[in-house]
């Protein structure tokens, strides 16, 4: 079906199960550990052969030679894959840096060599034999050198890399109040929990490959475009994803080896990384310079605000387009945006949960909460002030819903936001200073074109099939709800299977489109086989209305269940085709982040003591798993803010700290009482189910609002994260 | 992880005859620093002696009136000991603010001492670590060392010592009960057990080749508030950037120890007597060597400002 | 723009006065111990018992707990999510006790009662802790899960046996089964999804019934 124009009423707003709380349908297998992840798919299978995956020791030069004779003749070996034995790999276009090293390495820990033994200590054991000999190149490794040779490059993710609307020098330079900081992030890692694995099996000219994989289509393209071989002999099988936050939208070396491996063996092969490999191997949210300028009237009035981006890729390539939110987000008539890139000799940088937003967020609302302390008003007043309904970069292009200023009175309401502490640094409780924090989230809602395949079995029961995934976004939840809502059963009789790329296209899960687009999908398939059955009962299938396993109309009624039995399986699959509303209005969901934080008064230690959230997503298909995406990255968004800092070393060239010991990721101590409301709503111009993107908006803002947070708990500004004590413990009140 | 020969001792003279037959040996209790190590290669033993089953898990009372914690007690034990809890609080804080509750129920009192740094150059094994492969050069010295050393230090090595229970012991000045291959027992004090790197950083402590820790003997309780504070960035399960453990009796002088900021669990008595000046004078003595790096200074105004306030709590609470 | 505008506290990435030189041409073979001898793997048989079965095993002596149940005993359930007792994904209970399987050798475990994730329920038949955890959406993607309900049992236990934590007010006292003391006591189990409000929701709920 073609979505071209706003959804009308439809059998989903019934919402007997769309929108309903509901318990994860694949909840009784994950927490019986009966849910299968990739490396665990050779369940059954006989002969399994292990993989390890070698990593280079340099970040940048070449191989002299690399002697595999030692680790060959080891216990247990049965090959061992290097670039020498592979021969020529192609290079998918979504992958910056070559998934296989040499002779040329162009990271750390890129995979250089794979060890193929009975066993998976033979095959690490015989890893470490391996010898190998470097030419060490001059790389470039830091941001802050390379500022000075940053490029603009064409695009960045979601537009062009320089904007410019009416006159901003101008206008900033005649503002009655102005504001030009400097700020900058972290590198991060996505630190999913499972690490990338891939089991591969190969039957004559066929390949299997179960990986851990967020976009089904993407692997199965890159996978053939990396190996040289027809789409048609790949089948990709991912129907469990233990976390990706963007890490496993591209094909990395564990299913390149694993399918070499196995075709090079005959045996089937599973292969996964190790935690210390994955942070210098995996693409990494790279860190970012940002300066924003914002110049307003006396009254506080933006009419001028500019926001410039500074960071790094491999090649180059992708920019963290932390511009992107100042874009839209607030009025003025004077602006401009422009990322740059420098060519960094780094693991490659890629999207991680809100990519450009997630960081871009963290600076633009410090930047904001700075400029309202000048100007004396609320952090709050000053954002509603500035709001808008319309693109701010384009007046002419209204937001399909925008209703950030009730996120934001709402949030201040339920927080207790009138009594925070107005001067920073007043409140003390014992040893811990006390204060509040506000931002605004902002995150463009995409789509995706998306397919499904609904069955009616004989037996009554109704089957979803599509590619899309599951990566603990609740994929299995909502598309089951969506199903059942439209055929009119109860989600008990509703089996949904994922990950497969028999099943049809849809848009996987990214870009915090997952939701919306997949369930369209499904909506758009269930259409069709809701005519197909109304057509065999002899029913109008638009007046027919599917309640109670039913489908009935004034005078007629037949069990689902009867239909199937005698007219045997009926199935339909369709996709939902995008058309161009989202050209003509801007869909994004908001939202508002409200924090209180103590800051120990000794130490500096911040410790989190309340979190909330209100967010404006459009429909909410399921608030439990909704809840629990938006807590979830309020919490990698606090990560962010207070620990998490992928460290260069650059005299080596890589991130020092790559474990999960030296990456800290927040802990359950670290994380108090969270709060999620949601504006209760629908956007009809965004979807045909009316729902938004509302996986990667609890990330946008929430690092500022701690930031905030801590500066009107101490008074002290830290414009560098993350907001670690000893940033802090210098200008902290003195002790005695 | 090389392969090994794995050895289960059935008694504390059968292991230490296991051990003293091969080369290339180790002992392993809970392994939860070990096996870690083992994995990366960094540890590549050749005979692991796996001392479970020897009788090395009790915690009884000793002619001093102090306490002998067999090696084999594990953090949890040890944390949770009546005794403990109530007339040596320190120990417990500080066993409970180290690691995790699954690690602390497998770590030992042995092992807990002989664990190795965190520093990451130490554990891997593409950069230069003087700790790791003698005369390979350091690579925290110019690198990232925000949580390394800044007393006790040499051009050789900066690394910390990551435990926590060891801070408290050496405020404690308890005694590690070594014996050797001939059945000999020692007492080393906990003052002399862990080295400083100087020009040899790959040796830790005073254990001799063959030597086994079979105990932990502490002094009888020392009255007054036990304080046991450890800041790190993350609120659990992480390493320490700094932590002080103290004793503050209601009369006389406190002492203090700390973690963080050397090779070994760190104690300056001397400047201990410059407490009666006040804590300026304390933190001053005690940080007089400091050599800090750029990302590390803030750990002598944390020092500084953790102390002073340790000290005026302790006012208070006598007040 | 001026370097000197930018955020002066950037972690060592400001250190400007650097060289910038980078010798050329050296070759790296890196800095592990050499290797004294081509030792051969050793082999042992393990006898253990792992949800109520007997197992009999023979095992290289490297193979620790997590990997003999997940490749040589067909229980998958138990996760590898850093193999360095960084994440707690691996959570086992050994003897009533919760450990890092990844941290222990199968060999250390003869005679050990093991209980792993498939021996607390099944899907048919939930644990509590498992039910409550399905409840109140104790986790998203789910990889992390089965640790954290091992040791969500365990918590319960170590309070129940008077075990005191770093946040426990005073260590001579009962324990309370606060969200506090959960927290702290399950900090060893990382859940990047972060469903952590959810977690100890359906740990309360399980402890409380349990009082």
């Amino acid at each position: 079906m073609k979505f071209d124009k706003p959804a009308e009423t439809n059998p989903i707003d019934n919402e007997k199960v769309v929108s309903q709380p509901t318990p994860r349908i694949e909840g009784p297998l994950k927490v019986t550990g009966t849910a299968t992840y990739a490396y665990e798919q050779d369940k059954g299978l006989k002969n399994v052969a292990y993989g390890y995956i070698v990593g280079s020791a340099i970040a940048k030069g070449t191989i002299e030679n690399i002697d595999i004779s030692k680790a060959q003749r080891a216990p247990g070996v049965l090959n061992i894959l290097t670039y020498k034995t592979i021969g020529s790999l192609g290079k998918a276009g979504r992958n910056n840096a070559h998934l296989l090293a040499g002779p040329n390495i162009e990271h750390y820990h890129q995979a250089m060599a794979l060890v193929v033994a009975e066993t998976f200590e033979q095959a690490r054991s015989a890893a470490n034999l391996i010898h190998v000999k470097y030419k060490r190149s001059h790389g470039q490794y830091s941001l802050v050198k390379n500022i000075d040779s940053s490029v603009r490059p064409e695009r960045i993710t979601g537009g062009p890399a320089y904007t410019s609307v009416g006159d901003f020098d101008g206008a900033f330079s005649n503002a009655d109040v102005t504001l030009d900081q400097t700020y900058g992030t972290s590198g991060h890692a996505h630190a999913m929990m499972e690490p990338p694995a891939s089991v591969a099996i190969w039957e004559d000219n066929k390949l299997t490959i179960y990986t851990s994989h967020q976009m089904i289509n993407w692997a199965l393209k890159d996978i053939a475009t990396t190996l040289n071989m027809p789409i048609e002999n790949i089948r990709v099988n991912s129907p469990f994803i233990g976390g990706g936050f963007g890490g496993k939208l591209f094909v990395r070396a564990d299913a390149m080896f694993a399918a070499l491996a196995a075709r090079a063996t005959k045996r089937p092969v599973k292969v996964t990384m190790t935690r210390p490999f994955m942070f210098n191997n995996m693409p990494h949210r790279a860190a970012t310079i940002q300066r924003v300028r914002i110049g307003t009237d006396k009254a506080g009035k933006i009419t001028a605000i500019g926001h410039e981006n500074w960071s790094g890729d491999i090649n180059a390539k992708k920019s963290e387009a932390g511009v992107r939110p100042t874009r839209m987000l607030y009025a003025g008539a004077n602006r401009m945006t422009e990322a740059r890139i420098a060519n960094l000799n780094l693991a490659e940088a890629n999207a991680m949960r809100a990519p450009g937003e997630a960081p871009g967020s963290m600076v633009l609302e410090v930047a904001m909460d700075e400029m309202a302390e000048t100007l004396g008003m609320d952090p709050i007043d000053f954002r509603i002030l500035n709001d808008t309904q319309v693109v701010g970069e384009n007046p002419d292009k209204p937001f399909s819903q925008r209703r950030l200023k009730e996120c934001l009175q709402r949030g201040a309401r339920e927080f207790g936001w009138r009594d925070r502490p107005k001067t920073p640094g007043e409140t003390r409780e014992g040893d811990w200073l006390i204060g509040m924090g506000v931002a605004a989230a902002f995150r463009n809602a995409p789509v995706q074109n998306s397919a499904a395949r609904v069955k009616l079995t004989r037996g009554g029961a109704v089957i979803v099939e599509t590619d899309m995934t599951d990566i603990g976004t609740g994929s299995y939840t909502i598309i089951g709800q969506t199903a059942a809502e439209m055929l009119g059963v109860p989600l008990s009789q509703v089996t949904v299977r994922l990950g497969d790329s028999d099943s049809p296209v849809s848009a996987g899960s990214g870009g915090q489109w997952g939701a919306a687009s997949s369930t369209s999908g499904v909506y758009a398939a269930c259409l069709k086989l809701r005519e197909k059955i109304a057509e065999v009962a002899g029913l109008d299938p638009k007046t027919a209305d599917f309640v109670d396993a039913s489908i009935s109309d004034a005078s007629n009624s037949y069990p689902l269940r009867d239909i199937a039995k005698e007219h045997g399986e009926l199935t339909a699959e369709d996709t939902v085709e995008f058309g161009d509303l989202q050209k003509q209005f801007q869909v994004s969901s908001f939202g508002s982040h409200f924090i209180e934080v103590g800051v120990h008064v000794v130490t500096g230690e911040v410790r989190l003591r309340r979190m909330l959230a209100v967010a404006e997503a459009g429909r909410i298909l399921n608030p439990t798993s909704a809840r629990n995406q938006m807590i979830g990255a309020m919490t990698m968004g606090a990560g962010a803010a207070l620990m998490e800092d992928l460290v260069v070393d650059e005299k080596v060239g890589f991130f020092v700290n790559h474990d999960l010991a030296g990456y800290e990721v927040p802990v359950h101590a670290d994380i108090p009482q969270q709060q999620v409301i949601f504006l209760e709503d629908e956007d009809p111009k965004s979807s045909p189910v009316k729902a938004k993107g509302v996986g990667e908006l609890g990330i946008c803002g929430v690092g500022a609002a701690i930031a905030n947070a801590v500066y009107n708990a101490t008074g002290v500004r830290v414009r560098q994260y993350p907001i670690t004590l000893d940033k802090l413990i210098h200008q902290l009140p003195d002790v005695v | 992880m090389r392969p090994f020969n794995y050895h289960r001792a059935s008694s504390v003279k059968d292991a230490l005859a296991i051990a003293g037959a091969k080369s290339n040996v180790k002992f392993i209790a809970g392994g939860t620093n070990l096996l870690d190590l083992m994995k990366l290669e960094i540890e590549t033993p050749m005979h692991l002696v796996d001392i479970a089953d020897t009788d090395l898990d009790e915690i009884t009372t000793t002619s001093a009136g102090g306490l002998r914690i067999g090696a084999l007690v594990s953090n949890t034990d040890l944390a949770a000991n009546k005794t403990i809890r109530q007339h040596y609080q320190v120990l417990s804080r500080a066993l409970l603010a180290g690691a995790s509750g699954q690690l602390r129920n497998k770590a030992t009192t042995g092992g807990n001492l002989l664990q190795r740094t965190r520093c990451p150059y130490f554990y891997d094994t593409n950069q230069a670590c003087n700790k790791r492969v003698p005369g390979s050069g350091c690579s925290a010295l110019e690198g990232f060392n925000r949580n390394h050393a800044i007393l006790g230090t040499s051009d050789r090595c900066i690394a910390t010592h990551p435990s926590d229970m060891a801070v408290a012991m050496r405020v404690l000045d308890a005694q590690v009960e070594v014996k050797a291959a001939n059945g000999d027992t020692r007492m080393i004090a906990m003052e002399n057990f862990h080295t400083l790197p100087g020009d040899t950083p790959h040796i830790e402590n005073t254990l001799k080749a063959g030597e086994m820790i079979t105990a932990v003997a502490l002094p009888p309780p020392i009255d007054g508030v036990h304080v046991y504070q450890k800041i790190r960035d993350r609120a659990s399960y992480a390493f320490a950037l700094v932590s002080v453990a103290a004793i503050i009796p209601k009369s006389g002088t406190a002492q203090f120890a700390f973690g963080g900021l050397a090779h070994k669990p760190w104690r300056d008595k001397t400047a201990e007597k410059e407490l009666l000046k006040g804590s300026k004078a304390f933190t001053d003595a005690l940080l007089k060597t400091a050599s800090t790096t750029e990302h590390n200074k803030f750990k002598v105004t944390l020092v500084e400002r953790t102390v002073a306030a340790i000290l005026a709590q302790a006012e208070e609470a006598k007040a | 723009m001026a370097k000197d505008n930018l955020p002066i506290s950037r972690r060592g990435l400001l250190k400007l006065s650097t060289t910038g030189v980078v010798t050329t041409a050296i070759p790296v073979t890196g800095f592990a111990e050499p290797s004294e001898t081509d030792s051969k793997p050793t082999e042992q048989v393990v006898k253990l018992t792992v949800n109520g079965d007997k197992k009999r095993l023979k095992l290289d002596t490297r193979t620790t707990l997590l990997d003999m149940l997940r490749e040589h005993a067909d229980l998958k359930g138990t996760k590898k999510g850093c193999d360095h007792g960084q994440c707690g994904a691996c959570t086992v209970l050994v003897n009533g006790v919760r450990i890092n399987s990844c941290l222990s050798l199968a060999v250390m475990h003869q005679g050990d009662d093991i209980q792993t994730i498939e021996g607390l329920g099944q899907p048919d038949n939930l644990h509590p802790m498992q039910e409550a955890f399905v409840k109140h959406d104790g986790f998203q993607c789910g990889y992390c899960t089965p640790g954290q309900i091992c040791s969500a049992v365990a918590v319960i236990d170590e309070i129940e046996k008077g075990i005191p934590s770093h946040v426990t007010g005073d260590l001579t006292a009962d324990i309370a089964l606060s969200r506090e003391e959960i927290r702290e006591r399950m900090s060893g189990n990382i859940c990047r999804c972060a469903a952590y409000p959810n977690i100890v929701d359906a740990i309360q709920e399980v402890g409380e019934g349990n009082a």
